[in-house]
């Protein structure tokens, strides 16, 4: 029974913990004093509008930045301790449309981490594989280049070369952004699904509400650098915060009956 | 006699100054690119110095080739051989484009993909040349073929300071009063600019479509 408490710690400590943390740049704050943390398996969308301090956040964790004030710390160290480039190789990092290499072709996308980390070549083959399996492509577009494939074809590659490596966080950033609604929705449902049996920390960068209520397990409300509200996927919708309320206005524009009915 | 009847009389003598010309322009272009790559590289990395790095070589440009050469006749071991001081000079012309095509197409490389190389864990090292100058190569080359044709079409001077190449010719039919010499110096040396560019330009091509075929 010994392993009990020591088990118990190792999950108590979150994998992604912000402590009072700020970052001004020339005189002007883009993040201050952020509280918030992420365990592992949960997914965390950070909801705002451009501007907001999103990107910023997501940029202390993988240490593109450092914190002006306060603390960030992943899996309990604090990133100014960590080494940035194996901080980096242990976070999965989506952007939109992928962010692909256009000049490496899909493979060597995929295989970038566990080329750097010196796999063996058929580890890493075999893993690219199977990564293409994951995102529901076909093995046949391993050898074509990003510019030769469809705009929800290189948002599936970025999300198997962050999940490359097996990261146990994963940061993305607007990452749906750039997809039509189809596709969009598609992405949304498998990644869901994903995240679902890999358990990993997850957040999630977003300005649309419908997608941060569909993936979230906790949403953060961010705006001017600060963040407003930080709640469980459930209740957000019910806050009486009035950002919280513009953004579910926002939304609910569209023919959708239920909605329009609560509202009157 | 006609100017090809000239060339075919000084075949042996158009072939040697024209293996010099290339060793010149060659060797000047080679060297050029050893120094003015890197410094392209480093002004990337170093900003505060692309102001003085870009500025001085611009400057050296603006100096008339021919008091170029005599400017350096003085400096040691350099001037002690013409071929030597030939080929720094051009070396210094052909600094301009090769530092400023690398530092412009590394600057062109779009931020979003070396941010996310970046944040994948690549080293800086690793991001240099693993995407930096690859995706850079097409302007690099092209740096390279501008630098090439201009070396080429400068080392014709060359032969005012006795460095020999196909200068000679040139010097010698002006004072000779000879069209049928100046031509056969004048000639080839465009053939041989012509014939760089042609093969540089198709390099150029094919970097600059390596991401991009469909």
């Amino acid at each position: 029974m010994t392993e009990i408490p020591h088990y118990r710690s190792a999950l108590e400590t979150p994998a992604i913990e912000f402590d009072h943390a700020s970052f001004r740049v020339n005189g002007r704050a883009l993040l201050q004093d952020l509280t918030l943390s992420v365990k592992q398996g949960e997914t965390l969308v950070l909801l705002g509008r451009s501007g907001s301090g999103k990107t910023t956040t997501l940029k202390l964790i993988n240490r593109l930045l450092l914190p002006t004030a306060g603390e960030v710390r992943v899996n309990g160290i604090r990133t100014s301790e960590w080494d940035s480039i194996r901080l980096r190789r242990s976070i999965g990092y989506v952007i939109q449309d992928g962010g692909l290499f256009p000049h490496f072709t899909v493979e060597r996308n995929i295989a970038l981490v566990p080329q750097i980390e010196n796999w063996p070549r058929a580890r890493v083959k075999a893993r690219v594989r199977e990564l293409l399996a994951i995102v529901g492509l076909n093995e046949d577009l391993a050898l074509r280049y990003p510019s030769q494939l469809s705009g929800g074809q290189r948002q599936r590659i970025g999300v198997a070369r962050a999940l490359a490596a097996d990261p146990p966080i994963l940061i993305l950033d607007e990452a749906f952004g750039a997809l039509d609604p189809i596709t969009r929705s598609e992405m949304q449902k498998e990644f869901r699904a994903l995240q679902q049996r890999m358990r990993k920390a997850v957040i999630f960068v977003t300005h649309d509400l419908r997608e941060a209520l569909f993936l979230a397990d906790r949403i953060a409300l961010m705006e001017e650098g600060h963040l407003i509200v930080d709640l469980a996927a459930a209740e957000f919708s019910r806050s009486p915060d009035p950002l919280v309320r513009a953004y579910m206005e926002a939304f609910s524009g569209l023919p959708n009956p239920e909605k329009i009915e609560m509202g009157s | 006699m006609n100017f090809l009847q000239f060339m075919m009389a000084n075949r042996q003598q158009v072939l040697d100054l024209t293996l010099e010309h290339i060793t010149l322009a060659g060797g000047a272009t080679l060297l050029a690119a050893l120094v003015g790559i890197p410094l392209g590289i480093l002004i990337t990395r170093v900003p505060q110095l692309s102001k003085l790095v870009l500025g001085g070589a611009n400057i050296i440009q603006t100096i008339p080739s021919l008091a170029l050469f005599g400017f350096l006749i003085p400096a040691p071991w350099i001037g002690a051989r013409a071929s030597r001081l030939a080929i720094l000079a051009l070396v210094l012309y052909a600094l301009l484009p090769l530092i400023r095509n690398t530092y412009a197409g590394i600057r062109s490389v779009d931020p979003g993909v070396v941010e996310a190389g970046r944040a994948m864990g690549l080293t800086d090292r690793q991001l240099l040349f693993q995407v930096e100058l690859p995706l850079a190569s097409g302007v690099i080359v092209a740096g390279v073929r501008i630098a090439t044709v201009l070396s080429i079409g400068l080392a014709t001077i060359a032969a005012a300071i006795g460095a020999g190449g196909l200068g000679e010719f040139i010097f010698r039919g002006l004072a000779m009063v000879n069209n049928n010499v100046i031509l056969a110096g004048a000639v080839p040396a465009a053939l041989l600019a012509l014939f760089a560019d042609f093969l540089l330009g198709r390099l150029e091509r094919r970097l600059g479509s390596l991401h991009l075929k469909s």
